[in-house]
């Protein structure tokens, strides 16, 4: 497997408080990296640098790099919307836009300038389907998203962040608003999806790293403490800290 | 069990609940039930559909209605664009935060002013000024001016109401900053715009001072754009020629009900946008 995505010396600040300090990590394709870590750890921080999320907060600061296929993706070269195109993003909260099904999956493509009515349509179908909720939603395309149920609503969100073929799907705690049912769906789905993309992955919940990730990452106070394949570090965890977290001792 | 002396507090309380909310609603109904009474038995087809003359004596209030028509189309069409542009700017793009501040403490401020000093300033500005004499112009130039704070306000206030997830879902998915504002934010607070611009469309009508100034007080038919040119009275200052200079009271009651009505129907359509917009959002 080949790295994907690097991060040297990343630090952050908001305004004066610094977020995140010196994390180095190499990301491989086609797996799903789990960040783990307790609140206000950095890992949802982190995670939105790879795609320059943290760039709508204004009182953002970043030193270090972050590289996307051996780009630095701070260059000022870098085209933010095409980035954010290859290097989609699942939220938290599902929030799918207050229109149609199929008018939130074409939204994406129609942005970056499909506008055939055939080929949208393949690709609604298409993104439905890899989502695995093309099933359920097929006959109402044209009804609005906000009736959906929430993890209905999650995975409309992760058909969304498809439709617009990334490489890389970043997702930030994805089934934490949602009930167990949807949970192990989205978790399912996961899996299916690392086969084409890579996945990387927020969550709180430590049980869904090991269950689905290939490597987790363990993030405490900004800094990257332990990074590895996923069952040596919950099995073997090299650093103390990181043994208390997964052994429940804080967080 | 409650004390007497406890007793005796609520129930007067209570009463005088009763007497300020009865005396408010009394008043309204009072003014609204007088100026019917005495307007609407004076509103006619042919008061509607004609022009005063002082050679037959005949009393119409056509151009007047005109001329307000004029002025509303003529104020919106500035004021619209230049309120929602400034609101989009300020909310949205604007990065310098006390700017920000200044300007709507400026504009809240703007929007207390005595709208006759917005008259004088109107004449000597844009009538003198600019060279636009007294004329629907000036006069609808003027009103932009005094209407830009509300609908910038406004529209700031519902593009606030807009969740943020919307914003970062458009973004996540590569969208530029117009593209997320023209597709996702904007309709999600379509409703609160257009209540604005109803409401102004209200401050508008029942505008008087400003334009008393500005529009002046002629009674000829004339078209949109020979309108706009030429001196004209809206219907709340053919009110007041009628009422102060002519003693009509007669027409001026029937101007007023008619203004009372349109104002009712302007309230009435703001409240069924925002409510056609909600049922929309909750499908």
């Amino acid at each position: 497997m080949s790295d994907i995505m690097t991060a040297k010396d990343l630090n952050l600040w908001y305004d004066k408080t610094q977020a995140l300090k010196n994390v180095n990590i190499t990301i491989p394709e086609k797996s799903i990296t789990a960040f783990i870590g307790p609140s206000g750890c950095g890992k949802s921080t982190f995670l939105k640098t790879l795609n320059r999320m943290n760039d709508l907060i204004p009182t953002v600061k970043i030193t270090g790099e972050v590289c996307y296929n051996g780009q630095n993706i701070y260059d000022s070269i870098v085209d933010v919307n095409e980035l954010r195109r290859e290097i989609g993003m699942v939220f938290q909260k599902p929030n799918p836009f207050p229109m149609s099904i199929y008018d939130n999956i074409a939204y994406g493509p129609r942005t970056h300038g499909i506008k055939s009515k055939v080929k949208l349509d393949e690709i609604v179908e298409q993104s439905l389907r890899d989502a695995a909720i093309w099933d359920e939603v097929k006959d109402r395309l044209k009804k609005n998203a906000l009736g959906m149920s929430g993890g209905q609503q999650q995975r409309l969100c992760i058909a969304r962040a498809l439709a617009v073929k990334p490489k890389i799907l970043l997702m930030d705690e994805p089934t934490s608003a949602l009930d167990p049912i949807s949970t192990s769906r989205i978790e399912e789905l996961a899996i299916e999806l690392k086969k084409s993309y890579t996945i990387v992955i927020v969550t709180h919940n430590m049980q869904q790293a090991v269950r689905i990730s290939d490597n987790t990452a363990f993030f405490l106070l900004g800094e990257l403490i332990e990074y590895g394949e996923t069952e040596k570090l919950f099995s073997q965890p090299v650093d103390k800290r990181t043994e208390d977290y997964i052994t429940g001792r804080f967080g | 069990m409650l004390s007497k002396k406890r007793k005796a507090y609520i129930g007067t309380m209570k009463l005088a609940m009763y007497v300020s909310t009865s005396l408010t609603a009394t008043l309204v109904i009072f003014l609204v039930a007088y100026v019917f009474i005495k307007g609407i038995p004076h509103i006619s087809w042919e008061l509607l559909s004609t022009k005063p003359s002082y050679i037959t004596g005949n009393i119409g209030i056509l151009p007047d209605i005109l001329n307000t028509l004029y002025i509303v189309i003529a104020t919106l069409i500035f004021v619209i664009p230049l309120g929602v542009g400034a609101a989009i700017y300020l909310t949205e793009y604007a990065k310098n935060k006390r700017l920000v501040g200044m300007i709507e403490y400026a504009a809240e401020t703007l929007s207390g002013i005595p709208s006759i000093i917005y008259g004088l300033v109107g004449m000597l500005f844009f009538c003198q000024f600019l060279g636009f004499k007294t004329s629907l112009l000036a006069g609808s130039l003027t009103l932009v001016i005094m209407n830009l704070p509300t609908v910038m306000r406004t529209t700031q206030e519902s593009l606030k109401t807009v969740p943020q997830s919307y914003r970062d879902g458009a973004f996540g998915l590569g969208a530029g900053k117009w593209r997320v504002i023209r597709t996702v934010v904007l309709p999600g607070c379509v409703d609160g715009v257009i209540t604005g611009c109803i409401l102004s469309i209200g401050r508008i009508l029942g505008e008087s001072a400003a334009l008393l100034f500005t529009a002046g007080f002629a009674h000829a038919l004339n078209g949109f754009f020979e309108g706009l040119t030429s001196p004209g009275a809206s219907l709340t200052v053919a009110l007041y020629v009628y009422a102060k200079e002519q003693g009509e009271f007669g027409v001026a009651f029937a101007i007023a009900a008619i203004l009372m009505i349109l104002t009712l129907l302007i309230n009435f359509s703001a409240t069924l946008v925002s409510r056609y917009f909600a049922k929309k959002r909750e499908l």
